[in-house]
């Protein structure tokens, strides 16, 4: 592997610090189940790595009963989705991080690692998408919010600007009739990587019968993960019916802009778009339907 | 050049130190400075599983764990599975089942098996196959390491 210098910081200041003096050549390290693979295989250069792991506000998920949860940016998936509110209160975002890697990945892999890297086909983005999460950024002007769904400009690109870094990431607790879901093709069960991905979240009036808002956000179909608003302008006030459901899958299908690849053509992901797309928005729709059972 | 770190850390049980350059994984220094050349470098890319090591009680692929990270944690290799006594129950009926042709891949299934029983003593075989996706074996087909790992269970 290429030389780099290591640092383990004990504060997000320090960090915003090192990244003034290192601009360009530093990287930050969560897991490194991205970084140490890319750093290896010279895709990606780093003078310095900066472990962020031993920061608390990166590495603790806190649940705030009235309005959300906040993921810190180094946090397992392991811990995650072993977070007793996560798994209570976010189920479409267990569905989705639970899929990351196998059992070692999870063991290290972050999602906030998983964002940064940007990856078209990356499990987690889609679904917090759909949750509307935001990126907390910290860098040498101070803090900004940014939504997840604004994060990812290129395969491998995100937007944070030279000297800033992601700290933590808010999902929002929505009130009761909200469902989220997330699935995923690929040609076994674990450690792979979405041929397609569609992460849809409702809210549903009328007892269940009526769509307030639905979302849906697909992976893999283009050269960042992709939101369909066109879903949920069609979905909005709607019925909720099984012919709309199909339409919501065909308008996704229609938006969807897949290159064929070694994971698969791109007839075959536009194929997998509409059926996981009505799967999931009927994951979504009895998840947010429970409520009224 | 950067300089060398100085990691204390307690490997198997025992306090072990070393040096190491930043950039040097887990893997390169279980194999090349302490001579534990049980873990095995498969992929060196985290699809395989060939170097797993339990970290703080973590499973993990030390390929992709960076020794300087291991500061004051444990962790546990494979030569740290069997006791005194004896072969661990694991490594008993990997060999009564067969559960191996050339023998890569099997401290890194003794160890994620080591790793998923410690946390769960009864599993299903499904629950044995999912957790076992992460470590990939070319010759057994994997249905003798399955029938292994839920025989040591039993007994």
């Amino acid at each position: 592997m290429q030389s780099f210098d290591y640092i383990a910081p004990k504060s997000a200041d320090e960090v915003v610090a090192l990244l003034a003096t290192k601009n360009g050549d530093a990287r930050l390290l969560c897991g490194g189940t991205d970084l140490l693979v890319q750093l290896r295989e010279g895709r990606r250069k780093a003078g310095l790595v900066i472990d962020v792991k031993h920061i608390p506000e990166l590495t603790q998920v806190t649940f705030y009963p009235e309005n959300k949860v906040r993921i810190g940016a180094a946090a397992s998936c392991h811990q995650i989705c072993n977070d007793p509110n996560v798994r209570k209160y976010f189920p479409g975002l267990v569905d989705a991080i639970s899929l990351v890697g196998g059992v070692q990945i999870q063991n290290r892999a972050s999602v906030g690692g998983n964002l940064c890297n940007a990856s078209p086909a990356a499990d987690s983005i889609p679904v917090l998408i759909v949750y509307e999460a935001m990126c907390n950024i910290l860098g040498p002007n101070g803090s900004r919010f940014l939504p997840v769904e604004n994060l990812c400009i290129a395969p491998g690109k995100n937007a944070l600007q030279a000297g800033e870094f992601l700290t933590s990431i808010d999902v929002p607790a929505w009130p009761e009739g909200f469902g989220a879901s997330y699935l995923r093709f690929i040609p076994r069960n674990e450690m792979d990587i979405a041929v397609v991905g569609a992460g849809a979240s409702v809210f549903l009036g009328d007892e269940g019968k009526r769509f307030g808002f639905a979302k849906v956000a697909l992976g893999a179909v283009a050269p960042t993960p992709l939101f369909v608003s066109e879903v949920g302008d069609f979905l909005a006030e709607k019925a909720v019916t099984r012919e709309n459901i199909k339409e919501a899958a065909r308008i996704a299908q229609s938006m969807a802009k897949p290159i064929t690849d070694l994971r698969g053509t791109a007839e075959h992901r536009k194929h997998l778009v509409s059926v996981l797309v009505e799967r999931t928005l009927e994951k979504a729709i009895e998840r947010a339907g429970s409520h009224y059972a | 050049m950067p300089n060398k770190t100085h990691i204390t850390n307690t490997i198997n049980g025992e306090e072990v130190q070393f040096l190491c350059e930043p950039h040097q994984s887990l893997l390169e220094v279980l194999r090349e400075t302490l001579g534990l050349m049980g873990t095995k470098e498969g992929c060196n890319n985290g699809n395989c599983g060939a170097c797993n090591v339990v970290l703080d009680g973590a499973l993990v692929n030390s390929c992709l764990v960076l020794a300087v990270e291991i500061q004051g944690c444990s962790v546990t290799t494979i030569e740290g599975i069997a006791t005194p006594d004896g072969l661990h129950p694991l490594q008993q009926k990997f060999i009564e089942h067969a559960a191996l042709q050339c023998g890569f891949c099997t401290p890194g299934f003794i160890v994620a098996s080591k790793a998923l029983l410690d946390q769960n003593p009864d599993p299903s075989e499904h629950q044995v196959r999912e957790w076992l996706a992460g470590n990939l074996c070319r010759c057994t087909g994997y249905d003798r390491i399955v029938r292994a790992v839920l025989d040591a269970a039993d007994s």
